[in-house]
């Protein structure tokens, strides 16, 4: 089991920042279009994270063009090679699948300031740095 | 060349540079000295026998260790032979590093043993319905005929001991080797559980022809 997980960390990429179900996240993942290799930006709500180690996956959940798009990225995966978060959610379970029979007003994610609810996975050893206290008005952007 | 002996340490993944996942089987062989060569004149067949695994002498019984030290090898756990036409000379000690990334190897191992099975765990036969009135669920159903030839033929598919058997994995593509820890990383499963004894030889598998 030791060697297993020695094989495993050598493939864990070693910053991923913290970011929690109802984050707002661009992922960026590359793409190869025959010769050319091109990065492409996905950004959208963090839905739900599942597995853990190297075979943890995120949900994005985007509307786009008035199509909901859902994407699963591996975490750990080359060709995702960067996830930035936009904006923190409040949001009170760790899937949100309530999402998807709601659009517009409905399916509103409040932002979450610093001090407030609990601290996404992987936060505290990335230290977020002091930002300052989002404007009030729930559910904007 | 022969083969190695070894352990099945896991299955695990690893990522391919353009980002599609591949699984794998890591496995920890040798290192396995060659303890005897078996040659056509005096044996009526060519091999090597490789050692593996080593304990402490009291382990083993007293012709075994005859045996090795009378070849000035150390006490090991586990002797096997590997068909080879040019054996490597007794002594030489064989590990991970005469696989490459890249080559096609076969794996035997003994699969996980799952006891006396019905058919349909066994063979995959379906069953019988669950309902309308139906009262065989789960049986072999008619298994021959009748007065000709009165008696059930052979190999007929029927409830027994399944698993715990040698199998082969044949033409497994060697993903990653390891000559520091010992370790060979393969493509895809392999059979047995944990733990379990493997013997990794060179594919036999003849290449498809292309074209």
């Amino acid at each position: 089991m030791e060697v297993l997980r020695n094989i495993e960390a050598r493939q864990l990429k070693a910053e991923i920042p913290g970011f929690a179900p109802g984050d707002t996240v661009q992922v960026a993942v590359r793409v190869v279009e025959g010769e050319k290799v091109r990065s492409q930006l996905f950004q959208g709500v963090v839905v739900a994270r599942n597995n853990s180690g190297l075979r943890e996956t995120v949900t994005v959940r985007k509307i786009s063009d008035g199509v909901a798009v859902e994407r699963i990225f591996p975490i750990h995966s080359p060709n995702v090679t960067a996830i930035e978060v936009v904006r923190h959610g409040r949001v009170r379970r760790a899937k949100l699948t309530y999402l998807r029979g709601r659009k517009g007003k409905s399916a509103r994610i409040r932002e979450r300031s610093q001090d407030q609810g609990r601290a996404p996975r992987g936060a505290a050893q990335r230290g977020r740095a002091p930002q300052a206290k989002p404007e009030a008005g729930p559910g904007e952007a | 060349m022969p083969g190695l002996i070894g352990r099945k340490v896991g299955m695990t993944q690893v990522f391919e540079e353009d980002g599609t996942v591949m699984p794998v089987t890591v496995l920890a062989l040798g290192p396995c000295p060659v303890v005897c060569v078996k040659s056509r004149q005096t044996d009526g067949y060519a091999a090597a026998q490789l050692a593996f695994d080593k304990v402490a002498a009291r382990k083993l019984t007293r012709p075994e260790r005859g045996h090795l030290a009378g070849r000035n090898i150390e006490p090991h756990r586990v002797l096997r032979e590997f068909r080879a036409d040019e054996p490597p000379e007794a002594g030489t000690v064989l590990d991970v590093t005469m696989f490459a990334p890249g080559d096609r190897v076969d794996v035997v191992g003994i699969t996980k043993g799952r006891g006396f099975q019905g058919v349909r765990k066994r063979h995959g036969f379906h069953g019988g319905p669950e309902t309308h009135g139906c009262k065989t669920h789960d049986q072999p159903g008619s298994i021959g005929m009748s007065a000709w030839p009165s008696h059930v033929f052979k190999g007929r598919r029927l409830p027994g001991q399944m698993g715990n058997v040698r199998q082969t994995t044949v033409n497994l593509r060697v993903v990653r080797t390891d000559p520091d820890r010992h370790l060979l990383l393969v493509r895809g499963a392999v059979p047995g559980g944990r733990n379990s004894l493997v013997l990794v030889r060179k594919t036999r598998r003849v290449p498809r022809k292309k074209g």
